[in-house]
């Protein structure tokens, strides 16, 4: 879909609420605000890997009147909201307290940047509570719309699908909340509940598809995905002189390492995977890569509990195949969410691993002793206090850096600190943004969740005017022109939301700050970046 | 609309009461059977509500992390944003529960200039603490006014509550000397009730259901400082149904109270039997509530799912292997078998 509204035409919107009561607004499908609906041949290949988890696959449109819901589509809901009520204390809990003092209101990026009133996430859970009240509760059976409640409409699962695809499970909202009501969670059940009656979208069940088959979201097939590392051993050889070994899918090594796939094929990710492999080989690390886990990123996070379980059972039995004592885990955003809350209850105990030890340094993460896995801005942090890494963070002096935090890293395991060490150990220029839109309080890049898809390029541009106007802010104040981050999707869907809202920033994963800074035993004197642009002084 | 409805139905019950207690002459309705009915629905509702909740598991540990995680020894640990321990996570609910914590780190959106400047409009943040001020105000007085009421139901009056209704006066102003938590309330509730009113996304998210309890606790606050300061009503026979209520003795005689005071016990009789079925079970639920009371501990220790599914499976390697064995060969990839072998498999 061609979108190319200006900045100062996206901007003409305000906070104003309609005159109508919330109930009596319909959904409104506008170009450029919902996503495509999943392929029938994605579908059919997904119901028979799950046996049956993404039933009444059909051709369908959201702007279409009828959306060829199956018959018995209420009983379906109900069925599957009660089973959900009864398996997650956060549903229920989050169905009965909130009070709508609305300190969440102006915390979504989508309601800051766009003004829908239904993306305050209040009235976004209300979508779900309403029906909740009406279905579940007394008071809600006898005082109907007094008592909050509403009845299953057909426009009521349009508007669950219009918005619960407008949501990015960012969570930003629930650290505002007296209570910590997590929008994430109520978006998830109610993304599970649309996926009950055959509705759902292209661009999570696909690379969801193809992380199950080929082991990564781009569906690329081993050779290939071989071939891609091979060619980018040959970059590196290029630009430093040192040949470095990428070994895959080899039994015996002491780590795994996963990260996501996005970064195998798509610049700029494709210097952040080359970073590892440098760092890799320098530090001599005994590890391996492997195809069949080849993918960090879990879209099952976005589709159900069931397929985020399937998606992520691939790490640990890898590691079991393998041999391996740990994994180390790449810089990306919602995996860690799976990696940090999900995985070792999913999968796990995870016995046949050992609590990781840095084999170069002796430091025991007894904060992943469970899980067994740790990330890589930890491990890399680790290297740097003790001094076992040479830099030249002159290497780095043309840019002046600034990081953004990601949600999941930040919001739902509290990675903050190891990132901004590693940053300030390669780089010379690093200045933060300010504080309301960095750490815990960061904003989304718009596209996580699966919705960093083409076709919702406007709510993308809405939502990223929170990120892009503190980048605009440094870029002014402090001549910031770099933005490091620690997430494929952010390398992914902030370049375009950089060139938008703050022109001339480029986007840089963290590891390829260090690859540059990375003084290798044996190189020849480098004169390029991994991007193959004169390092400052040799221009 | 929704504000109008709230105050007609509170209105409604002052009514009720007025008429029953008082031209009906059904003191005992009023004075004792209907709040024992209401405490009896408040115990069953609330511990009903707890359980249903408590039923529900907590499948994953999902905590809503405010600050850096414990990593590191040398990183400094943001211990009650981000617990690693119980301890901690107490600490972290307990400044949830008595400092509305995620309250006081609200900030507000402003947008400043306008559309014509393009990508030079900003979006800015300010400090927006007048929810957590208005909030506090609100539960400490409510808090304090309960506490007080206390010297209604024991006999002696503990100290401690003669202490604190010292330290309410200290300013004594007027006769009776007027109890600084009866005002406080008063405001809290006023203040919370403008917001709802004057905030446009507030009004516009705004129920029945939030609007109601609101001028419910107001008719209660109102209809006690009437009674204290205007009505005067005779305070010995006030403490003799009190206590009647307390022993649950119906044999005592209610007369000479004075209608104002069914109000006040009508209103106070409707609020506590309609907690457990409302948005004010926040008090119960914001114990319960799985991104608060939890430690951020699920890489460092197993937590079991009681529901977790073993039948749900990674598609295997052996699958893998099968489809991309040659090229896999051909890329110079180890595989688990040649193709002798697999062909050998298959064969059989």
């Amino acid at each position: 879909m061609a979108w190319n509204v200006k900045p100062e035409e996206l901007l003409q919107y305000d906070y104003k609420v309609p005159q109508k009561n919330w109930m009596d607004v319909p959904p409104e499908f506008k170009p450029g605000t919902w996503c495509y609906p999943a392929k029938a041949e994605i579908l059919e290949y997904l119901n028979k890997a799950t046996k049956g988890d993404f039933p009444h696959i059909r051709e369908w449109v959201p702007t279409d009147a009828d959306w060829k819901l199956p018959e018995d589509w209420r009983e379906r809901i109900k069925k599957g909201f009660r089973e959900r009520l009864d398996k997650y204390r956060s549903f229920k809990v989050f169905m009965d307290v909130c009070v709508r003092c609305g300190a969440c209101a102006d915390k979504c990026h989508f309601y800051i940047g766009g003004g829908d009133p239904k993306n305050m996430p209040v009235l976004r859970a209300e979508l779900l509570r309403s029906i909740y009240r009406g279905e579940f509760t007394l008071a809600g059976k006898i005082l109907g719309r007094l008592a909050g409640a509403r009845k299953l409409e057909e426009d009521v699962i349009k508007e669950w699908f219009l918005y619960f695809y407008q949501c990015t499970e960012c969570r930003r909202c629930s650290l505002f909340c007296p209570y910590g009501i997590d929008t994430a969670e109520i978006t998830m059940m109610a993304r599970e509940l649309l996926h009950l009656v055959g509705c759902n979208i292209n661009w999570i069940l696909e690379p969801a598809s193809n992380s199950n088959r080929t082991g990564n979201h781009m569906g690329i097939q081993p050779h290939a995905y071989y071939g891609m590392m091979e060619f980018m051993c040959d970059d590196i050889e290029e630009i430093t002189g040192v040949k470095v070994n990428c070994p895959v899918n080899e039994k015996g090594h002491e780590v795994l390492f996963i990260t996501p796939s996005g970064d195998i094929f798509a610049d700029p990710g494709t210097y952040t995977y080359m970073g590892y492999l440098m760092l890799f080989h320098e530090i001599g690390l005994d590890y391996t890569w492997s195809t069949y886990a080849s993918e960090g990123g879990n879209f099952g996070l976005f589709t159900s509990d069931r397929m985020m379980k399937k998606l992520n059972a691939k790490m640990y039995a890898e590691a079991k195949r393998l041999g391996v004592k740990y994994i180390i885990g790449g810089e990306c955003g919602h995996m860690w969410r799976v990696l940090n809350q999900y995985m070792d209850t999913m999968n796990g105990p995870a016995d046949f691993l050992e609590t990781p030890v840095s084999p170069i340094t002796g430091t025991r993460f007894d904060n992943a002793a469970g899980t067994s896995m740790i990330h890589i801005t930890e491990f890399t942090s680790d290297l740097m206090k003790h001094g076992k890494l040479k830099l030249d963070p002159s290497r780095n002096d043309d840019k002046i850096v600034t990081f953004h935090d990601s949600c999941n890293p930040a919001r739902a395991m509290g990675l903050l600190d190891e990132p901004r060490y590693v940053i300030q150990n390669v780089c010379n220029n690093f200045v933060e943004m300010p504080e309301d839109t960095i750490r815990e309080k960061t904003f989304c890049c718009s596209g996580g969740s699966g919705l960093n898809t083409d076709e919702f390029m406007e709510m993308r541009m809405r939502g990223g005017i929170g990120r892009g106007n503190a980048l605009r802010h440094v870029q002014q104040k402090n001549g910031v022109n770099t933005l490091a981050t620690i997430c494929a999707i952010d390398r992914a869907t902030l370049p375009p939301l950089a060139r938008y809202w703050a022109p001339g920033v480029e986007v840089y994963g963290v590891h390829e700050l260090v690859a540059n800074a990375l003084v290798m035993t044996g190189e020849k004197p480098r004169e390029v970046d991994l991007r193959q642009e004169p390092l400052p002084g040799m221009e | 609309m929704n504000a109008l409805y709230s105050l007609f139905a509170v209105f409604a019950l002052v009514v009720i009461a007025l008429v029953g207690a008082g031209a009906a002459g059904m003191e005992q309705l009023f004075g004792l059977y209907i709040p024992w009915l209401a405490i009896a629905v408040f115990l069953l509702g609330f511990v009903a509500k707890v359980i249903g909740w408590a039923k529900s598991p907590v499948p994953f540990r999902i905590p809503t992390t405010g600050g850096q995680m414990k990593s590191h020894d040398w990183i400094r640990h943001d211990k009650y944003d981000n617990p690693a321990t119980a301890g901690q996570t107490f600490v972290r609910m307990a400044l949830e529960v008595l400092l509305f914590r995620s309250l006081f780190r609200n900030i507000a959106v402003q947008r400043f200039g306008s559309a014509a400047d393009g990508v030079d409009v900003k979006v800015r943040y300010a400090s927006a603490k007048w929810l957590w001020l208005f909030a506090l105000i609100f539960h400490y007085s409510f808090l304090v006014v309960f506490i007080r009421h206390w010297r209604l139901f024991l006999d002696p009056v503990p100290s401690f509550i003669v202490a604190l209704e010292a330290v309410e006066t200290f300013l004594q102003i007027g006769v009776p000397t007027l109890y600084m938590s009866g005002a406080a309330l008063v405001l809290g509730a006023t203040l919370l009730l403008l917001r709802r009113f004057l905030v446009p996304q507030v009004r516009y998210i705004s129920q029945a259901a939030d609007y109601f309890p609101l001028f419910l606790i107001l008719g209660v606050a109102l209809s006690g400082i009437v009674m204290r300061y205007w009505a005067k009503t005779d305070i010995m026979a006030v403490k003799e149904v009190t206590m009647a209520l307390f022993s649950l003795n119906p044999a005592v005689h209610i007369e000479g109270v004075g209608a104002i005071f069914f109000v006040h016990v009508f209103l106070v009789s409707c609020l506590i039997a309609y907690l457990p079925f409302s948005k004010l079970m926040h008090m119960g639920g914001v114990f319960l509530s799985p991104t608060r009371n939890l430690p951020n501990d699920s890489r460092a220790r197993y937590h079991r799912n009681p529901w977790n599914d073993p039948n749900v499976k990674a598609h295997s390697y052996t699958a893998y292997e099968d489809e991309f064995r040659e090229k896999m060969i051909e890329a110079g990839l180890p595989v688990e078998k040649t193709l002798e072998e697999a062909a050998k498999t298959e064969a059989q």
